[in-house]
Parts: structure tokens; C-alpha cells; sequence
């Protein structure tokens, strides 16, 4: 059965829409990527999750509990470790797991031994009694993933929780998910890493423009790409419709499939080709016969980029900075702010 | 609010928590609460000297300005200490610590509300104690237990209705420093406005007209008056332009605008909080 059911869930921000119909079904125990470039709409779905956010349309339930209907049941499940991490600068770290404690009702006794555990898990001994205001980013993330741990959440909800960290940081917070996921934790996790969340995720959801457009175990969705994925240059820098013309002639050729031409790597073409003998002597032929030279070919196993490559026709990296150039941050602050 | 599960000792928890939590910031950063008590005894000091050659008629029902002054501060000081008050909020709402709250299965949000109240009462009495016993020590006398009630009565009444007002702006305001501006406008106007610093009879018509509405004023006069030994409710506090007040008509009307601006302020931190 499945434990987190989301139905036709839709958020707008005034005339954007962050969220249309999306449908998303996680099982128990499992660990849940969700993967997107900046301003998919990732966040805007965990903090709905969070109960941050109400949705405009569609459903959620938790362990078949409605999250609009029921919010302090669902608060209780789940534990959120936001993108931005907000630390009482004033507070040491131990003085805030305390005072999270005391807003999740944990009794004296069982606090201390929490508190004591998630520090030797987290391997934060040497620092957690200095204020919030003095750490280093890895020490900030490690400090917010205890908070939300120590009520032991049946959800853990993470936004980003490896950006801009130290690998040593980063080692530990995959580590310790792994291990949370082994002993029967939900864990949702947000990413624009690939290997994140191909490393970590049972199943993943790819997130665009507010949509999902793909989702499912990432092996499942590679190897549903089929074949081998090659990258060919007939240039350095290619035209667009240099490249155009090159995707015309691959068409032409059996065995190549789902070919998209790649804005952020100098127009070159991304295609799947079946695992044929010849097929790479016919692909020199026909270009020859065009009067085209192969300039680079790289083949290798399709990654997740390649499914998003596939279902947008952009690179990840080229999402991320096409919305970079799009997002007011400033105003989706203020909008986020209560 | 949520009322479904509601659970005294969570809400005692978490509002202890929240209220310790400010306690720390205070503690580590002192510097509100000694501005807080400094400032009030530097205007002691310095209008006491001014018009310590004040005609004896000019303040009624006290030999000193001093004496008449201290009333003023004390309640300038819990004024300005619950107008602040919303200045934590705001921050937490910027630096997103207000999610933390949010996200946490808090028996009732109120109990955010009920923290920065704690708080700011706390702070209140600290530093009006602070006043009153300086106050003493410069000669210019110490309320009777009686009166001591009517001074911690009056004070919570106002630190209530001024907190309620801060923390609806708080959440009403983009930011800090909107908050700030809005403090700067309105902190000094409302204190010369009032009793504080002059009795009505000193004042042109029309300032006295303001002054005899001015919330801060129901605030002074019954602490002025509960520095006279014989005090009692019915002790006549202020003459107003349009009639006698006593102490119970004073307090009775700071009570009515407490209980109005969080009847008021309810659905909006309704609104923002759930």
C-alpha cells in the first residue's frame, strides 16, 4: 500500500503556476528523489508537505491521513530540514535540539538521551556547544538535520539538504539517510545532483516547469532510455540549424531514436542508438554523404540527466541556468514569508 | 487555532520553551535591557533637573517633578519595551526560524503569541522595578503594596495591548525595517502626547483633548496616584477635558482597549499563524 498519496495537486503564485496535477505515490520506507532543476517547483511541494503551504487543488494523505484536514497529526509524522537553514545564531547547537524537543513535547528524560545520540550519530561532539552563529555550512546542515530528527518522524523531508556542503558533511548526511532508510524511515529527498539521487533514491520523480514529467526506479528509467547514448559534434560550436540539418540526416537512420539536440554543449546531438554492429559505420557514411565530419562521439550508459535530456530537451545544468536568469528570488522570498 | 488534543502541560512546554529561548537572547545580548533601564534614568536625571524650579502648582498631587516624572518613565519604559516586541517575530519571519515553529506540532500556536507576552511583561517589571527603586533612592518615594499592584496591574494591561499591536505589525509589515521606521514614528509623539512629561493643565486645549485619550495616560495616572499613600480605585487620577477620571476609570479603560485590539488582532494571527 502505498503510504504518501499525492492526487492532482496544484499550487499558483499569483500567475505562475508552481504545481499542475501532479500525482505521486510513495511506499513505506522507501527513499523518494525528487529531482528538478532551481524553480521546478520541488520546494513549493515540500513545503506543502510540511504543511508550510496550503494547496490550491487535488489531495494528499499520509498514512491515509489528509494533510489539509488534519495538519498537527501530519506535524507529528514528519520531520523538515529546509532548503534555507534558519539556526538561532545566539543559541548553541545543543540549546537549540533542547528547545526543539520542548516544541515537539518530548519528555525530559527522553530528550537528553536524543539529543546525546543524534550528536555521536552526526559527529558533532566538538562543536555543539558553541553558538549556531559560528558554524560552517556542513556544521549548520548537520545541526538542522538532527532538529528534525529528534522527534524520530515517521517522514523525513529534506530540500536540498547537500548544497554547497564539504564532502565530509556530504559523506555523512548520505550515511545517515541510508541508514534511516534501512531502519524503516520515509525519506523525501530534494536534489538537483544527479548522483545524489541516483546513489540514494528507490524511486524518483522528475520534476519540470511545475509537472512531473517522469518518474520510477532510476535503473528502470535509465535503462527504458535503451541502447547507448552517444553524443556527437560535428563542430566545436555547431549552429542551431547546422545541427538541425545533422538531426535530419540521423532520422534517416535506423536504430537511432529520441534525438535532441543540446543547446548547453555547443549544439551537439544527444541520441540512443541500438547496440548494432554497423550502425556506427553507417552514421560516418551518411554524414560524409552530407559533407559532415565527426568532430567528437562519446558513448556511454544513459544517467538520469539523459532521461531529463530526453523528456525536455535540456540538460539539467542548462535548466538550472535558464531559471536562474528567470527567478525574482527577492519576491519569492517576501512570497514565502508569513 | 487548533483546539482538537489541546493539552495544557505541551502548552506550558512549548511556551516555556519559546519564552526561555528569548530569556537566552537576552541574557547573551543584554544590551536591550540595560538600554532599557539607562535610558529611563538619564531622562530621570536630566528632566528632573530642568524643572526641578517648576512652580509647585504646576504638578498637582506631588511635591516634585521627580516625583511626577517617575510615573511617566515607568510606563514610557513598558511602552517602549511592548512596541519593540514585535521585532523578534519579524526577524524569525525573515530568517525563516518562524517555519521551524510552524512545521512543529505545537498544541496551539498561541503559544508563540503567549511568549513574546511573557516576555516582554518580564523585561517590563524588571526594568520598572529598576526605575522605581532608583526612583526611591533619588528621594522621590516607593508606591505602598497597594499601590505596588496597581502599578504591575497597569503595566500588564499595557504591555498587553501595545505587544498585541506589535505583533499584528509584525506580520502586517514586509520587514524589520518598515517596523523600525514605524517605531521611530510613533514612539516620541505618543510619550509628548501624554502625561508623562506634563500634567493636561499645562498643555494648549487641543494637546490636552489628545493627551485625555492617549492610552499612555490611562497607563500614568493611576501609577502616579499609587505613589500617595491613601490611595484607592476611586481616587480621582486625571481631569480630563471632559470630566474627571478615577483609577478604576482609568484601568477599566485600558482594559477595554486591551481586550478590543486582541479581540481585533485574532483573526489576522489566525490567519498568519494557521
Amino acid at each position: 500500500m502505498n503510504y504518501i498519496q499525492i492526487k492532482n495537486l496544484s499550487k499558483r503564485y499569483f500567475d505562475v503556476n508552481a504545481l499542475e496535477n501532479i500525482n505521486i505515490k510513495i511506499s513505506r520506507g522507501s527513499l523518494f528523489g525528487l529531482l528538478g532543476p532551481n524553480g521546478a517547483g520541488k520546494t513549493t511541494l515540500l513545503k506543502i508537505l510540511a504543511t508550510l503551504i496550503s494547496p490550491d487543488d487535488g489531495k494528499v494523505e499520509i498514512n491515509g491521513i489528509d494533510l489539509v484536514k488534519k495538519q498537527r497529526q501530519i506535524r507529528e509524522l514528519i520531520g523538515y530540514v529546509a532548503q534555507e537553514i534558519s539556526l538561532d545564531k545566539i543559541l548553541t547547537g545543543r540549546e537549540l535540539l533542547d528547545f526543539q524537543a520542548d516544541l515537539y513535547h518530548i519528555p525530559k528524560t527522553k530528550k537528553l538521551e536524543r539529543i546525546q545520540d543524534l550528536i555521536i550519530k552526526l559527529d558533532m561532539q566538538n562543536w555543539i556547544d558553541r553558538k549556531c552563529g559560528t558554524y560552517s555550512g556542513g556544521m549548520k546542515r548537520r545541526i538542522d538535520l538532527a532538529a528534525g530528527l529528534l522527534h524520530l518522524p515517521e517522514v523525513l523531508i529534506l530540500d536540498e539538504p547537500t548544497v554547497g556542503l564539504d564532502i565530509e558533511s556530504r559523506n555523512i548526511i548520505w550515511d545517515l539517510l541510508k541508514k534511516l532508510k534501512n531502519d524503516g524511515m520515509t525519506i523525501i529527498l530534494s536534489s538537483h545532483y544527479l548522483n545524489e539521487i541516483d546513489y540514494l533514491a528507490d524511486t524518483v520523480v522528475i520534476i519540470n516547469d511545475g509537472k512531473v514529467i517522469d518518474q520510477g526506479n532510476p535503473s528502470y528509467l535509465k535503462s527504458k532510455l535503451g541502447g547507448e547514448r552517444i553524443s556527437l559534434k560535428v563542430r566545436e560550436f555547431s549552429s542551431p540549424e547546422e545541427s538541425e540539418k545533422v538531426k535530419e540526416i540521423l532520422n534517416k537512420i535506423d536504430g537511432i531514436r529520441q534525438i535532441v539536440i543540446n543547446s548547453a554543449q555547443g549544439y551537439s546531438l544527444n541520441f540512443i542508438a541500438e547496440k548494432e554492429k554497423d550502425l556506427l559505420t553507417k552514421l560516418k557514411v551518411e554524414l560524409a554523404f552530407s559533407k559532415f565530419e565527426i568532430f567528437s562521439l562519446t558513448q556511454s550508459q544513459p544517467s538520469l540527466d539523459d532521461v531529463y535530456l530526453q523528456a525536455t530537451g535540456k540538460t539539467l545544468q542548462d535548466a538550472e541556468i535558464f531559471m536562474a536568469g528567470k527567478r525574482d528570488l527577492k519576491k519569492e522570498s517576501k512570497q514565502s514569508m508569513r | 487555532m487548533e483546539l482538537k488534543q489541546f493539552n495544557f502541560l505541551f502548552l506550558y512546554q512549548e511556551t516555556f520553551a519559546l519564552t526561555k529561548r528569548l530569556f537566552i537572547q537576552l541574557k547573551r545580548r543584554p544590551s536591550t535591557l540595560v538600554a532599557g533601564i539607562l535610558q529611563p534614568i538619564i531622562w530621570l536625571f536630566l528632566f528632573g533637573a530642568l524643572f526641578s524650579n517648576a512652580p509647585k502648582d504646576f504638578l498637582p498631587g506631588v511635591d516634585s517633578y521627580g516625583n511626577f516624572l517617575g510615573a511617566g518613565l515607568i510606563v514610557f519604559t513598558a511602552f517602549s519595551g511592548a512596541l519593540n516586541s514585535g521585532l523578534p517575530l519579524m526577524f524569525d519571519r525573515e530568517f525563516g526560524f518562524l517555519n521551524r515553529l510552524l512545521v512543529a506540532p505545537l498544541t496551539s500556536r498561541l503559544s508563540i503569541i503567549l511568549s513574546s507576552f511573557l516576555y516582554i511583561t518580564i523585561l517590563s517589571f524588571i526594568q520598572s522595578i529598576a526605575i522605581m527603586f532608583i526612583s526611591y533612592l533619588l528621594g522621590y518615594g516607593f508606591p505602598e503594596f497597594f499601590g505596588l499592584g496597581i502599578v504591575f496591574a497597569t503595566l500588564i494591561l499595557l504591555v498587553l495591548f501595545v505587544t498585541s499591536i506589535s505583533l499584528c505589525l509584525a506580520f502586517i509589515l514586509p520587514g524589520h525595517i518598515e517596523l523600525i521606521a514605524l517605531i521611530f514614528v510613533v514612539n516620541l509623539p505618543l510619550l509628548f502626547a501624554s502625561t508623562a512629561l506634563a500634567p493636561i493643565s499645562f498643555m494648549p486645549s487641543w494637546l490636552g483633548w489628545i493627551a485625555s485619550f492617549n492610552p499612555l495616560t490611562f497607563a500614568i495616572e493611576p501609577i502616579r496616584v499609587s505613589y500617595t499613600s491613601s490611595i484607592n480605585l476611586d481616587f480621582i487620577a486625571l481631569h480630563a477635558p471632559y470630566g474627571d477620571l478615577t483609577c478604576r476609570n482609568c484601568i477599566s479603560l485600558l482594559f477595554i482597549l486591551t481586550i478590543s485590539s486582541l479581540i481585533v488582532i485574532n483573526p489576522l494571527l489566525n490567519k498568519k499563524l494557521n
